[in-house]
């Protein structure tokens, strides 16, 4: 059957950002497929310009409302090594856990409240607290959990306020770390009944081969530093970032495209996952291997299931650091620094992927130079090149219009992007 | 719906974001276990960021993020129309925001530095949205804290008077036994901030940035004079205040 039809999803809704899916379709075939970021820049880049070294974590948590700690940490991250401070190891700590605490609150909040109404065909989340109950209240409980760990180390859920150039200025309490320990505890059950219902869901059968990159340091699963690897098969230092990234601007999207070694690249927790299976908790393995889930997996649907993947291995993980914290005096959360010229770059895993940020200091600690690339970014190209083989795959299995769409709408939102932390 | 013995219709609302990160809209979806109580009272009409139902018989509108687009002034201007009460939602909306961060630099070298030759739509100046609009209500705060807004959203539906703390940060602050970070070297603005997210900030050893814009009846100038008191710099004062815009009239003032 010879159809025409336009697909022109305006600010595709349950995504953080704004964005535009247009797809047009001439006599049965795809004429065009497009991922157009409409989102207006902020200037993060131009800002930093002049401002003092230690309010800059300050600033840059903004560009996202929901990895604002993950910004923080880039950032503290890039000026430590500029400036040669070297945290101490419980600061350390104090921020793997904090940002363990932002990838559960935000894959909470991707599975269960943006991503999981496509599957039930529900608008939104609401008409899954009659349906779904013990769901909604699943997701809402280990969303709440992530939110206490990053309260408990960070002073708050979003842009955190103890997060500091040379540590942290404040340690979480043994009282409060004791108590989410006994959390994580009750919950844990939750997040098996979570795991048994995602895999009641059917996941869309769709491969394009493509580069997955991650951080990877060969001991621990990547949260915070480490060299920058691709499925590919490069390996390079943190500070080579922009080999890694190759940013070029398209005349659609006020965001940015990316790529390493092909046409396009991929970021996020099934890049993490691809590149670091073996350093997953157990627990998480078991999880992964329930859905059939195996490195190397180019199904970008399976991002959803990666996340997942990646909440046992949190929740375990944040089980074990909050041992060694109620083991340490934490005391020496903080070292002293003085300013002076550097630059280097800072690279953490945030919640949908790799992120640099990059800082230039003069002597006084004044920032001269400033560059981020956001995992979002980093995924536009993939989204958009996936967008055209799904479309194409669809239309040749005699998809409808309707489908077509949906399939789009879900494709874009397993990438789980935050688009306007992508333009910044 | 019944709260608190009043009997009180589901308030209908849209939330709406602009140049932002909506991590104020993102606290709604926070204080997950009384979220479901806080939801029975709303009537959510549009909420994109949550879901794809987008309907357009809203009465309340919450706005978040600062005006940096003309389209956004479009965009805004029909909520106004549609809302019969419109809250500007965080200090994007409020003050402008740490994006205004930017309006010291040419427009020019923004997009220059950032896309190179690419031609980019965006305004000199990251704007608050009561320079287009009317604004009912101001929830200031970056994030906003959620329990304040849980109560003025109680108080709309209640048709309740609503009124933000009129004192200083500092008042909190001391209310949680802090040791003051002036008394470390630091220069705070809280003595000049306005009240109403707990002190968070200095809670956590880190200074109150102003977030949530001037406190009621400040005495500016003996802020000024504390810190030269103090032998602090003035310049980081400056940097300080100049963060969230929220203090643009005595800066503009005094220089
Ligand atoms: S006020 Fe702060 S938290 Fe709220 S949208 Fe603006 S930058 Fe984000
Ligand atoms: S630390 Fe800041 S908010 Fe607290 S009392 Fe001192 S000046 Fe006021
Ligand atoms: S302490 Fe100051 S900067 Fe921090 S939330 Fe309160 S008003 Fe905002
Ligand atoms: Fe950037
Ligand atoms: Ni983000």
């Amino acid at each position: 059957m010879k159809v025409d039809f336009n697909i022109d999803i305006h600010h595709l809704p349950r995504v953080e950002g704004h964005g535009d899916i247009r797809i047009s379709v001439k006599d049965g075939k795809l004429a065009d497929a497009k991922w157009a970021v409409v989102e207006t820049p902020r200037f993060f880049e131009v800002m930093v310009k002049g401002l003092s070294a230690e309010r800059v974590p300050f600033l840059t948590s903004r560009i996202c409302g929901i990895c604002s700690i993950s910004h923080s940490l880039a950032s503290i991250r890039s000026l430590e090594r500029a400036m040669q401070i070297t945290p101490p190891e419980t600061a350390r700590i104090i921020r793997l856990l904090a940002m363990h605490g932002e990838t559960l609150q935000s894959h909470a909040l991707h599975l269960f409240f943006l991503a999981a109404p496509d599957f039930a065909g529900t608008p939104s989340a609401v008409p899954l607290l009659q349906s779904h109950p013990e769901v909604v209240e699943a997701g809402l409980m280990l969303k709440e959990l992530g939110n206490e760990l990053s309260i408990a180390t960070t002073g708050r859920a979003t842009h955190p306020v103890s997060l500091v150039l040379g540590g942290v200025s404040k340690a979480p309490s043994k009282q409060r770390l004791a108590e989410i320990k006994q959390m994580i505890a009750d919950r844990k059950p939750m997040l098996d009944k979570a795991t048994e219902f995602f895999k009641t869901l059917t996941i869309p059968d769709f491969v394009r081969e493509t580069e997955f990159i991650s951080l990877y340091d060969g001991e621990s699963y990547p949260y915070i530093g480490g060299d920058l690897v691709t499925t590919d098969g490069v390996r390079r230092d943190e500070n080579d970032y922009l080999a890694m990234t190759n940013e070029y601007t398209v005349d659609f999207s006020t965001s940015k495209f990316t790529k390493v070694s092909r046409e396009s690249s991929a970021a996020g927790a099934l890049a993490r996952f691809n590149n670091n299976y073996d350093l997953l908790h157990p627990q998480a393995k078991a999880a992964a291997e329930a859905f059939g889930l195996k490195p190397v997996c180019h199904n970008p649907f399976m991002n959803n299931v990666a996340q997942l993947v990646e909440c046992h291995h949190l929740v375990a993980d944040a089980e074990e650091i909050i041992d060694r914290l109620l083991d340490d005096d934490l005391k020496d959360i903080k070292a002293d620094y003085k300013p002076r010229a550097g630059a280097a770059t800072g690279a953490v895993e945030a919640p949908r992927g790799v992120l640099y940020h990059y800082m230039e200091t003069d002597e006084s600690g004044k920032v001269v130079k400033g560059d981020c690339i956001i995992p979002t970014t980093q995924n536009n190209a993939n989204i958009h090149y996936d967008l055209h083989a799904l479309a194409e795959q669809s239309l040749a299995q005699g998809k409808s219009e309707k489908e077509v769409e949906k399939l789009c709408e879900m494709l874009v939102r397993s990438y789980d992007p935050c688009i306007s932390c992508s333009v910044h | 719906m019944n709260h608190l013995g009043f009997d009180i219709e589901k308030l209908k609302i849209g939330s709406f974001d602009f140049t932002c990160c909506e991590g104020c809209q993102l606290q709604l979806a926070n204080k997950e276990s009384t979220l479901p109580e806080f939801l029975a009272l709303l009537d959510i009409r549009n909420f994109r960021e949550i879901s794809s139902e987008r309907l357009d018989d809203y009465d309340i509108a919450l706005v978040e993020g600062s005006i940096t687009r003309q389209d956004e002034v479009e965009r805004l201007k029909a909520i106004r129309a549609q809302a019969k009460v419109l809250v500007a939602y965080g200090t994007c909306a409020c003050f402008g925001g740490m994006n205004a961060q930017k309006n010291k630099f040419p427009k020019e070298e923004c997009i220059r530095t950032v896309y190179g030759d690419k031609q980019i739509d965006t305004m000199q100046e990251s704007h608050k949205i009561s320079d287009f609009v009317t604004v009912d209500y101001s929830i200031p705060g970056c994030p906003v804290n959620k329990e304040e807004v849980e109560r003025i959203v109680v108080s709309i539906a209640t048709r309740s008077p609503i009124a933000l703390p009129k004192y200083p940060v500092c008042v909190e602050c001391k209310q949680r036994l802090n040791t003051c970070l002036f008394d470390l070297g630091e220069v705070c603005l809280g003595p000049i901030s306005r009240a109403g997210c707990d002190a968070v900030c200095p809670s956590g050893k880190t200074v109150c940035l102003g977030c949530r814009g001037p406190a009621d009846g400040i005495n500016y100038d003996s802020f000024v004079q504390l810190v030269k008191d103090k032998e602090l710099s003035t310049d980081e004062m400056n940097e300080k205040l100049a963060f969230y815009n929220g203090f643009t009239e005595y800066l503009n003032h005094e220089g």
